[in-house]
């Protein structure tokens, strides 16, 4: 396809992804579109970063990624290959080019583990044997990559504090050498001065070892000064693409989002723009734009025809009428 | 007079000093901002004033706090009840501590309206429609008879917003009441508390980890860190000229319009806990203008004479008033 970006790492095409719910026990049985119908290339080298609000289908966007779920229609492909497609053999091998870091570290390592077992632990899910010298040689080295005493290894969880479980979780996630690593919201429970710490060491490994990130956050500040380009997600659909953090904004969403976020800056306070409505409801998708109902430029237009993203544009807004 | 006045006030629960000598006033018509990381102390401070230390343990050590005519160190429970709602009113960041998930919304709002202000049912039931309209709830009939679980977030917020307003507070304690909300309702709800605090002259002591909420909100700011105060003063002179290296250094923590790449790193090590307090000035491990003196000595607070506001820093080695 003439639209795709040359050197690019993951395509998500067309992908879409069903959740259904019961109401009650009797109750009728209701699908909810999550994610729907992201098309989208994930360049080489690059941090693209994707920003929404609760409900937009970012979290389950990096799950899709990763072939952690399945998705309902499309498909996934990572270095061309289509995920689906895959035996798990197969899929295996890809998994180790590919991996992933999550918001919550106390969730996501054992407690029961020391820092070195978790550390190791993506070894043994693949096969890899080391000598106990070499285990502990190579935990050693990925904690300090991650900016940790290599000393904390026969610690446990819980002696950690939340920026040092963090690091552990980016230690796991470099251990097989990924070239694609999938940052689900890896600051959001964390302070402001961990959090830029955490940011900080992010760069600093990407330039190192030539990663590629997708950066999932609902904190625009922070995408816009972290990421080369930016996915705008609403109601499961990108409704914009952001070739880099300076590029005007052209969806009303976009604008209203940075519009809504407060500057550290009590000489630029915001008019808050009296937002009418809240975000619909995944059940109940809105025939026309999702967004229609509390964008200020609406036009009857919108109510009816779904805005879709342009394939080959530069700068893709799915918006009837986008902001110059 | 101030209408709440807080000077060297220490808790302690069981052995453990958790507040050191916090002190700082709040008048009508005024938003506080009491700002810090985890730990610092800030929920501990709304959990002081509002008399429920008993229920976690604690107690008042030693200093002062006075609300009005009643001094909140020595005040019986029985008379505590009294201000409880009626004068003092609490706002926590998960609304579902403040709402009981089997009783409509509208019937907690009127019960609120009936134990607070005495009023018949049919009053009540007025008085929550007009609340609900003063916070721009619509269809405020139909949602005063839904349950909480049939509402969004943010619109659970307001609920508890009209259930603080219920009583005519002069004082609202909001503690984190946007944490948990995306940016877009946010916004709304941090205007919603700006304007009661315009159009009732409410006092308004909001409690945040957000420097941006910091800055759109607050005419003062009181800064935390590790259960002591680093640095009070306007919103303004906070921003524009922080005076103690932790202000400066967690203001530069957030990401800013065009931050260039890689100029955004934290502030080294983690924030200390309760069983690891350092000796002397509580930051000074972090800190880097600390001297010999920072590792022994706690620094006194000393008066700034600053244009328009005044302040105290607590710092053996404030930063220069210059620049600015």
């Amino acid at each position: 396809m003439a639209d795709r970006i040359p050197d690019s790492i993951l395509r998500f095409d067309g992908v879409s992804r069903d959740f259904s719910a019961q109401a009650g026990l009797f109750g009728r049985k209701r699908t909810m579109r999550a994610v729907d119908g992201v098309t989208l290339d994930i360049p080489r080298g690059k941090v693209t970063g994707v920003v929404g609000e609760s409900g937009c289908g970012k979290s389950t966007l990096a799950r899709l990624a990763l072939h952690l779920l399945k998705p309902s229609a499309g498909h996934v492909y990572f270095e061309g290959h289509d995920l689906a497609g895959l035996k798990p053999a197969a899929l295996r091998r890809q998994r180790r080019h590919m991996q992933m870091v999550f918001q919550d570290p106390y969730s996501s390592i054992d407690p029961r583990f020391t820092i070195r077992d978790a550390v190791m632990e993506p070894f043994q899910v693949h096969g890899i044997r080391h000598t106990p010298a070499e285990g502990r040689e190579k935990a050693a080295r990925l904690l300090e990559m991650a900016g940790l005493d290599p000393q904390l290894a026969e610690r446990h969880p819980h002696q950690l504090s939340g920026g040092q479980k963090q690091r552990v979780g980016i230690a796991r996630a470099l251990a097989l050498e990924p070239d694609l690593i999938v940052l689900d919201e890896p600051t959001a429970s964390l302070d402001v001065s961990i959090q830029a710490q955490i940011v900080a060491l992010l760069a600093d490994l990407r330039s190192r070892l030539g990663l590629t990130y997708l950066f999932i956050s609902h904190d625009l500040g922070l995408v816009r000064y972290f990421c080369d380009r930016i996915v705008v997600m609403y109601l499961g659909a990108a409704v914009e693409i952001l070739p880099s953090t300076d590029a005007p904004h052209r969806h009303p969403y976009t604008r209203t989002l940075m519009e809504s976020a407060f500057l550290p800056d009590p000489e630029r306070r915001r008019t808050v723009t009296r937002l009418s409505g809240e975000i619909p409801s995944a059940f109940e998708r809105p025939p026309g734009c999702a967004f229609a109902a509390r964008c200020p430029v609406a036009s009857g237009r919108c109510y009816a025809e779904k805005p879709v993203l342009p394939a080959t544009d530069p700068h893709p807004v799915a918006c009837h009428h986008p902001l110059d | 007079m101030s209408l709440l006045a807080v000077t060297d006030l220490s808790v302690a629960i069981g052995m453990v000093p958790l507040l050191d000598r916090i002190s700082f006033s709040l008048d009508r018509g005024e938003v506080l901002g009491l700002v810090g990381e985890s730990g610092s102390g800030k929920s501990l401070t709304a959990m002081t004033l509002m008399g429920l230390l008993p229920l976690i343990g604690g107690r008042i050590t030693a200093g002062r706090a006075s609300f009005d005519d009643f001094d909140l160190t020595i005040l019986p429970e029985a008379r505590y009840r009294a201000l409880r709602g009626r004068r003092i009113a609490l706002i926590s960041q998960n609304p579902m501590t403040s709402l009981d998930p089997i009783l409509t919304v509208g019937a907690q709002i009127d019960q609120a309206s009936r134990l607070h202000a005495g009023l018949s049912a049919a009053a009540a039931r007025a008085r929550s429609l007009d609340l609900m309209h003063q916070l721009r709830i619509p269809e405020a009939a139909a949602i005063h008879g839904q349950y909480p679980h049939q509402l969004s977030g943010g619109m659970k917020q307001r609920i508890v917003i009209a259930m603080a307003l219920a009583g005519d507070p002069d004082l609202i304690i909001a503690d984190e009441p946007t944490t948990a909300l995306d940016v877009t309702i946010q916004a709304q709800i941090i205007q919603i508390l700006s304007d009661l605090v315009a159009e009732r002259g409410v006092a308004l002591l909001l409690i945040t980890h957000d420097m941006g909420v910091v800055a759109q909100a607050c005419h003062r700011v009181s800064v935390l860190y590790a259960g002591r105060c680093a640095e009070t003063g306007t919103v303004h002179d906070i921003f524009a000229r922080p005076r103690h290296p932790y202000t400066k250094a967690l203001i530069g923590c957030i990401p800013r319009e065009g931050q260039a790449p890689g100029t955004l790193v934290g502030i080294p090590g983690m924030v200390p806990t309760a069983f690891t307090y350092p000796k002397g000035c509580r930051y000074h491990p972090r800190c880097t203008v600390a001297a010999a003196e920072c590792r022994t000595e706690v620094p006194a607070g000393s008066i700034l004479d600053r244009s328009g506001g005044g302040g105290i820093v607590f710092c053996h080695h404030p930063l220069e008033a210059a620049h600015g």
